[in-house]
Formats: structure tokens, sequence, C-alpha cells
């Protein structure tokens, strides 16, 4: 296709590749400086690719799980930290995609996200909670019709360039730690005094300082649901399944990357077969895998939407659990084994099979929702739930 | 049964008020049941029912008030019966 077909070629894939260009060319850049890759994210919204999800009656395009997902993992093999932004953005849109209908307010905000492009940011994360985000400590106070909520958040990626974020709190001073409610605050709704620097192994683009929250805002921005239903029927499935998205993204372009190392050497001593070959055959293997159980991940999910019960199921979070389970640790062997095939060149910075980014970004996947506590998750419902051993599902 | 369910849940569900204190129809979840204890109450009341939940009752539902576990309980009980 030429440069002037290309321009004019508006599917979504053609459009998240145009922001995957920009983002690869800013890479290395927003990594050393751990810089929140603006020119990607302003690239996204120039390619309305913030708005893809919401239905298209609302003014999105009614994107599917799938087609966000190959978004995710398209920006992901060109900047990490840009494709974590664009799937945090879109698993914070899931919760007003399937709950935000029930209000007007929130209706009429996801219509603004798709038309102006806002960028949605997340504060689930407070200092004292121990990382389990379905417990928080800090209250909402409804007051009239207004609320007003301050949360010492320890972590809200992009949390200064958000347009908007979405905050969750116990639903008023006398709830138990696990009866919250979310909220969405727009910017100039709420003041935000950092209190950590985000200076990390990888990831370092998503800018996720910490930050005092002190917001107030008309109360009917809180979700009429209860966090709970939110997050078992949209955000855990859609967190796991997007992220996965990303990782896959990564190691897929580390898996290229290795595929050009091994090509090229071929090309030199024809008639042999190099050596990294065979942690080639074996790193395309691994990928298989978290692509074949990414794709079925979607599918269950796809499958249960319709039905809140399922969704709310042992037997769905424990699949979705194992997803985010397998592929957080899978992406670590294709990486190391891609670095294996690749050598010194891979190690090293600046060259075209450098993996060290790579490597450091996808080591951030085990710790988002550590996989220690989603197995012990997973571990406490398997002491009820039966798996289901069918291969008709 | 709602005694027994009572007696389990107040042993086991961890809640940070007292049983007597929640009525039937209340919300479990909002009352402080964390998803780690229902998993220990779903446990202590398939003893001593001897009964077990079959996958498709294995959701918040199910648990969400006394009244439903109840119900589920009932449920489970009676398609044994039947059975």
């Amino acid at each position: 296709m030429s440069l002037a077909a290309l321009a004019t070629d508006n599917t979504l894939s053609t459009r998240a590749h145009r922001v995957a260009a920009v983002a690869a060319e800013f890479a290395d850049r927003v990594d050393a400086d751990g810089r929140f890759p603006k020119e990607a994210v302003e690239a996204m919204k120039a390619e309305r690719l913030l708005g893809i999800q919401v239905p298209s009656a609302h003014g999105g395009e009614s994107a599917s799980l799938l087609e966000i997902a190959e978004v995710c993992s398209i920006l992901g093999q060109a900047c990490a930290s840009s494709a974590m932004i664009f799937a945090m953005h879109h698993i914070k849109l899931s919760s007003l995609v399937e709950h935000g209908e029930e209000s007007q307010w929130h209706l009429g905000f996801m219509k603004e996200v798709a038309g102006r492009q806002l960028l949605l940011g997340s504060a689930t994360t407070e200092g004292g909670i121990g990382g389990n985000l379905r417990n928080s400590i800090c209250a909402i106070e409804i007051d009239g019709t207004t609320c007003r909520l301050t949360k010492d958040a320890t972590v809200i990626s992009y949390g200064a360039q958000a347009d908007a974020i979405l905050i969750t709190s116990r639903a008023n001073a006398d709830a138990a730690p696990s009866d919250q409610v979310m909220t969405v605050f727009r910017k100039g709704q709420y003041t935000l005094e950092q209190t950590h620097v985000w200076d990390t192994l990888g990831m370092r683009g998503t800018c996720s300082d910490g930050f005092l929250f002190k917001g107030e805002a008309p109360a009917e921005q809180v979700f009429p649901k209860p966090f709970a239903e939110i997050a078992a029927q949209s955000m855990l499935a859609t967190c796991h399944l997007l992220w996965s998205g990303v990782w896959f993204g990564i190691a897929a372009d580390a898996v290229s990357r290795a595929q050009s190392f091994v090509r090229a050497a071929a090309r030199k001593s024809a008639g042999q077969v190099p050596p990294g070959a065979l942690h080639l055959a074996e790193a395309s293997n691994l990928l298989q895998l978290v692509k074949s159980n990414l794709l079925s991940g979607i599918e269950t999910y796809e499958a249960a939407r319709a039905d809140g019960d399922r969704l709310s199921s042992m037997s769905f979070a424990v699949a979705m659990n194992n997803i985010k389970i397998a592929s957080s640790q899978t992406i670590l062997d294709i990486i190391n084994k891609a670095m294996l095939i690749c050598g010194i060149m891979g190690y090293k910075n600046g060259t075209p099979y450098s993996l060290g980014r790579h490597l450091r970004d996808a080591h951030s996947a085990q710790l988002m929702i550590s996989n220690d506590r989603i197995l012990a998750n997973s571990a406490t419902m398997l002491l009820v739930q039966k798996p289901d051993f069918s291969l008709l599902g | 049964m709602n005694e027994t369910i009572r007696e389990l849940l107040g042993r086991v569900g961890g809640l940070p008020v007292a049983v007597t204190d929640i009525t039937d129809e209340a919300d479990l979840y909002a009352a402080g049941l964390s998803s780690f204890a229902s998993v220990q109450v779903m446990l202590a009341i398939e003893e001593a029912f001897d009964i077990e939940f079959p996958d498709s009752l294995l959701n918040r539902k199910s648990f969400a008030s006394i009244a439903a576990i109840e119900a589920t309980v009932a449920q489970i009980i009676k398609s044994r019966e039947a059975a």
C-alpha cells in the first residue's frame, strides 16, 4: 500500500499502527527520561482511539474487547508505557460503558469522553490497604448535592496528565472497608499533591506517581452501582485481558527482533542453521501459548458478559486469574529466550536488537496486582470451585 | 436452617458486626464479608448440610445475604431429593 493510501485508510488497525509509529519513535526517550509519552497520547487522540469502546449510538465505535486488545498489542510492540496508558484508559472506560448507562450524568460523560477524547485515570490504590483494591480506608462524604473525597493515593498512573480520575472509596463514613463506590472527578474538580515519584525499573512512561487527592464534585458523579459489582463484572476481567494484550505485544516485538537476528545470521552463513534458531522455535511456541490463552479468555468474557451471574461466578474469576498469571510469567521466559538469541546485541541499548526495555517493562507484569495475591485468591476459590474439564466449554 | 447458617456465618464469616445485627435480607458484602471469608462460609455450609455447591451457584448472588444462602442451600437439597 502506498503512503498516500495508508494516510486515508482508516481501519482501526491502520490508525493503531500510525499511533504505534509515533510511540516507537519516542519510546527510548520516554523510557530514559521516565516522562509521559505525550506524543503517542496526542496521536491516540488525533486518531480518536480513546473513544472506540463507547457505543456508536453515543459517539464511539462500539469496538469489541478483542479489537481493543489488538490495539493494546500493536502499541505494546512499539512502546509498552504508551500501550499500558491506552489499556488503563480503556479499563476505566469499560466501567462507564458497562455500568454508566444507568445514570444520566455518566451517560453524558461517556459521550464526552468519545467526543472530546478525554484521557481517564484511575485511583484505586491507597496507602495502608496493602495493595488490595477491593478495600478502601478513605470514605466519600455526601453533603446534599455535593460529594467530597480526600485519598492518600499511593499510585495514580498519569495522574497529572489525565482529564478525569475514577476513584474508589468507602460508600460513607460508617461503611465497611469492602463497601465501596467509585466516583468520577473531572480535571478542575480535584487537586493533586505529589507524594511519591515513579522512578522505576520499567514502564517508566506511565508516570504512576503517588498523590494526595482532594476532590469536590456534584454527588451525581458517584456511580450508582456498588464498586464490588463494577469490579467483578467488568474491571477485573478487562484489566487482565487488556494488560495481557499489552504484554503479548511486548513479547511479540522481542520475538520479532530475535527472528530478525537469526535471519541475518542465517543469510551470512548459508546452508547452516544458526545456533539461536532453536531458542527462536521455543520462543515462538511460548508466544503462541500466550496468544491462545488471551484469545480464549476474551472469548470467555464475551460469552459471559451478557450474564451478570456468570461474570461474578468463581469459575469465571479463576479463569481470568489464570490468564493474568500465565501471560505475565510467560512473557518473561519469551523475552529471556529472545535475549539468549540476540546475545550482547540484545543486551546493549541502541541496537536494532536491543531488548533491555522490553525485559524491564515486562517485569512489571507480575507485580501489577501481585501474582502472589492472585494465586492466593484462586487458591481460596479452588477450595470450593470445581474446574471444568470439558473441551466443549 | 437459618439458625445454622447464622451460627456458621458468625463463626467463620469474620464480620465486623454481630450476626444478630444482620437482617436476613441485608447485603453481606456491604456488611464486610470478604471473598476469602465467603469461601470459608461455603465450606462450613457444605460440611454442615452434607452438600456440594455446583459451579453454577458459586457466584456473588448466591451468598449476597442470609436469605440468599438459605435459598441456595434449599435449592441444592431439593434437587438432591428429586434425583
